[in-house]
């Protein structure tokens, strides 16, 4: 049964193919990306039980003995990120599906969308380390292929902004993997974190590679230089899952194969993440445009994420999966309500929208669920989030960090207040009358609700998610933590 | 061998760096992908450099040979190289489409993603 851990990789992998083959007709491409999704849901749901039970399902490819081999493997962590990645693809297929983006939508979106889901549900199972930074090159390949596809001139300048700064983080990670392999001859993760003999330097440069995907201070430029030319079902995508990815590639690196790395590593992660958390949260103070806010806030949220793998211990890292978890979820609700709100009031820039809680109460309530989520208020799953987190920060005497945690919090609630205010309760500006019925966005709200729905779910019985965190952590290599 | 490969990997490393640093948008593509070529070379030096039989097992044989080289490097710089490609490819066309759209080859004055603010407070009205 060992195949299941294929499926995050070749189920949208097929979906995207099947999708081309369908070519013009539009139906048909509709379900069968919205099958693809559904079906990578349904796998990735029975990947997690069986890893439940399993503890860790692998395959390695080719029928080589290891550590030849490619090795793909799923734990608790991996399995969780990725059935993360199939709800957030369904909800975006479902957005695309709407209405919500009223541009004409060509051939090859669902493909890209498709592809994208693979190569992210592929780096969250490989465990290998080449091929993890193949599967970087092809996330990159088809987040360029969708940021481009606007075709207009910021568009490209966005893309081109984009591709720039990402490969420099790539050629760093593929000169890590270099004197890596140089140094121990391996390339499995397994092997590696036996091997001993890695230069420091290598793990560095590792991190640093992993940092530049993850848009940590200060090499975050690449997000907010092009996350605001995306339409809004792609947005969700790039905002909810990208950085994420290169999230988890540190936690995989710091906590688990080379967990042993030196003290300075962690302390030097957690005042990037520190400085991260500050940047990101000042960036979206400045804006007025709904997307810019959002994505600002993206990089802001990386930084409480790396906290937790810079507590080197159990416990934080468990904080950080659990965080994770809940922040792919909640941010990619609001980049959806952003969509919508758009669709019904004409703008993005907060100045010129308004009259959405009059006009669509029920985009009001998700939009305050999952917005006071992302602040940490109680009883939403943000709060458990933070919660965890903060209390971890606090246990190991990071009283500096953890109240640097607590004043950013502070500063979301100042963003999402703004949102608010101007999006939700003000009249709108121009007298639109943003309640007029709008043809086909259910499968919008449909999505969106989900997410939000899922995100009040766990806050009122976060325990079983708590638990599976703390499993999944338990089951990774770093050790340590004075944390009861 | 290792020190003339070594070199190598240095200099493209510095042109690469410079040419980065340059300007001009085409300049600037260009120089990502000497630094790319620049990393290629870093992982072949990466393996073992030097022995140059060809790594088959004879029959019935469990392990090769003294002197066979070592394939892995070269595979992975092979898939670094399409990758490499391909990326190249694709940025130089979409260098090129964006100057049609823009009409200037200045990386520094392409803002069309970013409008510079005109407020001394507040970002610049958007759609």
């Amino acid at each position: 049964m060992g195949g299941l851990v294929l499926t995050p990789l070749l189920v949208p992998l097929a979906t995207a193919i099947l999708v081309l083959v369908a070519g013009d007709r539009a139906a048909l491409r509709r379900v069968l990306s919205l099958g693809g999704a559904l079906a990578l849901l349904g796998c990735t749901l029975a990947l997690l039980v069986e890893v439940e039970g399993a503890g860790r399902v692998a395959v390695a490819l080719g029928d080589w003995p290891l550590p030849f081999a490619i090795e793909l493997a799923a734990d608790r962590l991996g399995a969780s990120l990725a059935l993360v990645t199939a709800i957030l693809g369904v909800a975006v297929v479902l957005q695309q599906q709407s209405s919500a983006d009223p541009a004409p939508e060509s051939p090859g979106l669902h493909a890209l969308i498709h592809g994208l889901l693979a190569s992210v549900g592929a780096a969250f199972v490989t465990a290998d380390l080449f091929n993890l930074y193949v599967w970087f090159e092809l996330m990159l390949v088809t987040a360029l292929g969708l940021l481009a596809h606007g075709g207009a001139a910021r568009h490209l300048d966005a893309c081109l902004k984009y591709l720039a700064l990402q490969v420099l983080g790539t050629l760093l990670l593929l000169l890590a993997i270099a004197l890596v392999y140089g140094a121990t001859g391996q390339l499995n993760l397994a092997a590696l974190a036996g091997a001993g003999g890695v230069p420091p330097v290598a793990v560095a440069l590792l991190v640093i590679a992993f940092l530049i995907k993850a848009g940590a201070f200060p090499f975050f430029a690449w997000l907010p230089a092009s996350y605001h030319t995306l339409p809004a079902p792609v947005l969700a995508l790039f905002g909810g899952l990208l950085s994420k990815v290169g999230v988890y590639a540190v936690l995989r690196t710091l906590g688990d194969v080379y967990a042993g790395a030196p003290a300075l590593f962690y302390e030097a992660l957690g005042w990037v993440a520190v400085v991260t958390m500050v940047a990101g949260v000042l960036g979206a103070a400045y804006h007025w445009d709904l997307r810019r806010i959002l994505a600002f806030h993206v990089v802001s949220q990386v930084g409480y994420m790396l906290l937790g793998i810079a507590l080197a211990s159990r416990a934080g890292v468990a904080a950080t999966l659990f965080f994770t978890l809940h922040n792919i979820l909640a941010k990619a609700a609001l980049l959806l309500i952003a969509g919508v709100a758009f669709r019904a009031t004409g703008h993005h820039d907060l100045r010129r929208t308004g009259g959405l809680y009059a006009g669509r109460p029920l985009l009001a309530v998700l939009f305050l669920v999952s917005a006071l989520s992302l602040v940490g208020v109680p009883p939403l799953w943000g709060f458990w989030a933070k919660f965890s987190l903060v209390r971890e920060l606090l246990l190991e005497g990071r009283y500096l960090w953890g109240a640097t945690a607590l004043a950013v919090s502070a500063l979301t609630l100042y963003s999402m207040a703004k949102i608010w205010l101007e999006a939700f309760w003000k009249p709108h500006p121009g007298g639109r009358d943003v309640g007029a019925p709008v043809p086909g966005l259910v499968p919008a709200y449909v999505g969106v609700s989900a997410l939000a729905l899922a995100v009040l779910a766990v806050g009122l019985a976060p325990e079983a998610l708590l638990r599976l965190s703390e499993a999944a952590a338990s089951s990774l290599r770093i050790s340590g933590g004075s944390a009861p | 061998m290792i020190l003339a490969l070594v070199l190598t990997t240095g200099l493209a490393v510095a042109a690469g760096v410079y040419l980065t640093l340059a300007p001009d948008l085409f300049r600037r593509l260009l120089g990502l992908a000497v630094l790319g070529s620049a990393v290629n070379l870093a992982v072949l030096v990466a393996g073992r450099v030097g022995p140059t039989a060809p790594p088959i097992l004879r029959a019935g044989a469990e392990t090769l040979a003294a002197g066979a080289a070592n394939p892995l490097p070269q595979a992975l710089v092979l898939t670094a190289v399409v990758i490499g490609f391909v990326l190249t490819a694709f940025a130089f066309v979409l260098a090129v489409a964006l100057r049609e759209r823009v009409g200037t080859e200045d990386s520094d004055a392409i803002r069309a993603a970013e409008p510079p603010p005109v407020d001394p407070v507040k970002p610049p009205l958007e759609d």
